[in-house]
């Protein structure tokens, strides 16, 4: 099963290199990893998408995490009612001919097009991961080529912050 | 204060209680070693930056202080990674400080240059870049607390070399304050009242001690509670020496080599409550099946240790200070005498076990075997020595046929392994007990892989003993070939027409070699008693197996038994 932890860290040079080396050494399935900026100056959220086998692996994930120096805290936001996202940017194939249907895809979907040439179009989705999924599988008939994602972010509904729950 | 980055260092070392460094100089350290001599900073030399950092452990393991120990940049740096790795796997407190090139060279692959911070990430408990002099005295604080603090580990600090001659205006924190790192004290007390009642039910409990009542020197209320419960009691290899041999509870050490009433009891144990473990590979056999009857209770500082490898039914999180002192007040609540009887028919149960298949070998062989040299050992200096070892089938015996009455009293690569552990953390024990004797004992391939540490210890005149068990093979190495491949004794014969003695003597320690029965014993006592260090070599047979010995894979009581 999927979770996903959100894991604040201190913002120090080496911080990333500690987590990905202990994901790779101690053999977690990990299907993506998102850091960056807080509402805090010295303080970096790293939001990790874990896959793991049951309870026990998870725990292991999150134990051994923790004992990191500069791991602050780490919540499990699975299960909580909360908002998750993922940003895509795909460059499509579009030709005159298509292009058209291309631009219906993009709004059915509430995507962008930020990009535009004689050949493709870059256009930017914002969204679940499935929603991402769902439209690079219809786009694959015009031609992709080029994917990059940011891998997912998440927030807790509600008033509180990560750091405040318990 | 101002001072250079040197004398800052120095500052902070004191401010420590460091009593000792083990280094070794080189290019990037050149300047910090210039601030050692000048302040007459107690300082060792060993020979290899692998001896230093191993000598560096073996004086944290006695002493249970912080052993500290000092190389350069690169290869210096990079030398030092199997003894931190060591020390992280057996979780012993150490600082490593390493010099690195200039802060305008770092990451052009410069003249000894390596990235020692991404090398050690995986093998210490944490480690810093030290690129503006002024986190100096921050990072030190917080190292050594780090280091010795919860669940002891290596720290390692490296340390651009420009920085030592940076001036500073020194000041040394207070007081630690790391949002993410506070370790637990006092865990759950809830669960250490489901300790007692689950010990209360039990018809057959079972206590396995593991190297965590060593670190955190506990070993004497394990004892007392073994005492007034009267619950049997099983050692890991790191455990051993917390409690006496000669506990009539005692029974033993469990794993691959464990002991026949150990093993067993494990097996069929109601309710195994483990403390400080790891539950080691070498200690559950096949893990499906370890401890199948039982439920099990795991004390540890360390959250991420409980259901690594055996699931818990319980976790008692904490310090074991905290812990066992707070089932020791539980427990109290009965008499001894009331829980004695409870256990009576278990314990007599594995009393039988031990009696029907007590550890053994051959006493009659005309050679000299390895465990009489053990046991001989064990009776000379009764009991009381610090014992050092390497890797492979002397440890195993060692563990198996001496006699331990103390913590700390065993020093041993548990975890990592470490053929080449034993010459220099014999030199760092002595150096932290110079009052006690402290005996290496060694096979002959592990002897190799840092011998040139005996002229350290020539040197300084430490009167470290060292006993070569010399079966002229990788002694375990051979014995996994003979019983599962065959006996293809591929590469691990190391037949030699070196000499043992003339190396050692040309090193500086006296040596001698014991080949006959009659005068092991009095050789031996000669031996032990000389008032400086001394090396015997005792040539013992190349085909005698550590046994019992549970196969890779195998359950704990599929044990191959042997000796007569």
């Amino acid at each position: 099963m999927k979770h996903t932890l959100a894991v604040l860290v201190e913002n120090k040079p080496g911080v990333l290199t500690h987590i990905s080396g202990l994901i790779s050494r101690r053999a977690f399935n990990i299907e993506s990893i998102a850091a960056g900026y807080t509402e805090e100056d010295d303080m970096t959220r790293i939001t990790v998408v874990v896959d793991a086998d049951d309870q026990y692996e998870l725990e292991q994930v999150v134990n051994q995490l923790s004992k990191l120096i500069d791991v602050i805290k780490i919540i499990d936001l699975t299960g909580t009612d909360r908002v998750h996202r993922e940003l895509a940017l795909i460059k499509v194939v579009a030709t005159p001919d298509t292009r058209a249907d291309v631009i219906n895809i993009v709004e059915i979907f509430r995507a962008h097009i930020v990009d535009v040439n004689k050949e493709t179009m870059i256009i930017e989705l914002i969204g679940e991961e499935m929603k991402i999924d769902a439209m690079c599988e219809l786009l694959k008939d015009y031609g992709i080529k080029e994917i990059v994602r940011t891998g997912k972010i998440a927030m807790c509904r509600g008033p509180k912050s990560a750091k405040e729950v318990d | 204060m101002k001072m250079t980055g040197a004398q800052a260092i120095i500052e902070c070392l004191k401010r420590e209680n460091v009593e000792v460094i083990f280094g070794y100089p080189g290019g990037s350290v050149l300047t910090l070693y210039d601030a050692l001599q000048t302040a007459k900073y107690p300082h060792v030399l060993p020979r290899h930056e692998q001896g230093a950092v191993h000598a560096a452990d073996g004086y944290a393991r006695v002493t249970g202080k912080v052993g500290v120990c000092l190389a350069t940049s690169g290869p210096g740096a990079t030398n030092l990674i199997t003894g931190i790795a060591t020390a992280y796997m057996d979780s012993i407190p150490m600082v490593a400080i390493t010099g690195q090139v200039a802060v305008s060279l770092i990451g052009r692959d410069s003249f000894q240059e390596a990235d020692i911070r991404g090398i050690t990430t995986p093998v210490t408990k944490h480690n810093y870049l030290i690129k503006d002099v002024n986190d100096l005295p921050k990072a030190f604080k917080e190292a050594f607390f780090i280091a010795r603090t919860g669940r002891p580990g290596p720290v390692l600090i490296d340390i651009a070399k420009d920085i030592f001659a940076t001036e500073i205006d020194f000041e040394y924190p207070e007081e630690v304050n790391m949002r993410g790192y506070k370790p637990v004290a006092e865990g759950d007390i809830t669960a250490v009242e489901a300790v007692y009642q689950e010990l209360s039910n039990a018809k057959t409990p079972l206590f396995f001690v593991g190297g965590g009542i060593n670190l955190s020197d506990t070993s004497e209320i394990m004892r007392e509670i073994v005492t007034h419960t009267g619950v049997p009691v099983v050692s890991s290899l790191m455990g051993l020496g917390c409690i006496p041999h000669d506990d009539p509870r005692y029974f033993g050490m469990i794993g691959m080599h464990g002991t026949y009433g150990g093993n067993m009891s494990t097996t069929e144990t109601d309710l195994l409550i483990g403390l400080g473990v790891r539950f080691d590979d070498r200690v559950t056999g096949l893990l499906k099946e370890f401890a199948p009857k039982a439920k099990v209770v795991h004390f540890d500082i360390d959250p991420a240790e409980v259901n690594k490898n055996v699931r818990a039914n319980i976790r008692v999180i904490g310090s074991l200070e905290w812990s066992l002192g707070t089932l020791y007040e539980k427990i109290k609540n009965r008499s001894s005498a009331d829980w004695h009887e409870q256990f009576k028919p278990w314990y007599e149960k594995i009393v039988a076990w031990k009696k029907d298949k007590p550890l053994s070998y051959k006493r009659d062989s005309e050679r000299i075997l390895p465990q009489s040299v053990i046991e001989s050992i064990s009776k000379i200096t009764n009991g009381e020595a610090i014992i050092v070892t390497d890797v492979g089938q002397h440890q195993m015996w060692t563990a198996q046929f001496f006699d331990f009455k103390n913590p700390r009293s065993f020093l041993t690569s548990g975890g990592l392994g470490t053929m080449g552990y034993g010459v220099p953390a014999a030199l760092g024990a002595q150096v932290g007990k110079p009052e006690k004797t402290v005996v290496c004992i060694c096979g002959d391939g592990g002897f190799m892989m840092n011998c040139q540490e005996l002229m350290a210890i020539a040197d300084l005149n430490l009167p470290v003993k060292i006993i070569i068990l010399n079966n002229q093979y990788m002694g375990m190495v051979a014995q996994w070939q003979r019983s599962f491949y065959k006996k293809n004794y591929a590469h691990s014969c190391l037949k030699t027409k070196a000499d043992f003695v003339k190396i050692s003597e040309a090193m500086g320690v006296p040596a001698l070699r014991i080949d006959k029965k009659e005068e092991m014993v009095e050789q031996l006592e000669k031996a032990l008693k000389t008032e400086g260090p001394v090396l015997v070599e005792i040539r013992i047979p190349e085909d005698e197996d550590v046994l019992p010995m549970v196969p890779a894979g195998a359950r704990l009581d599929q044990m191959i038994m042997g000796g007569s």
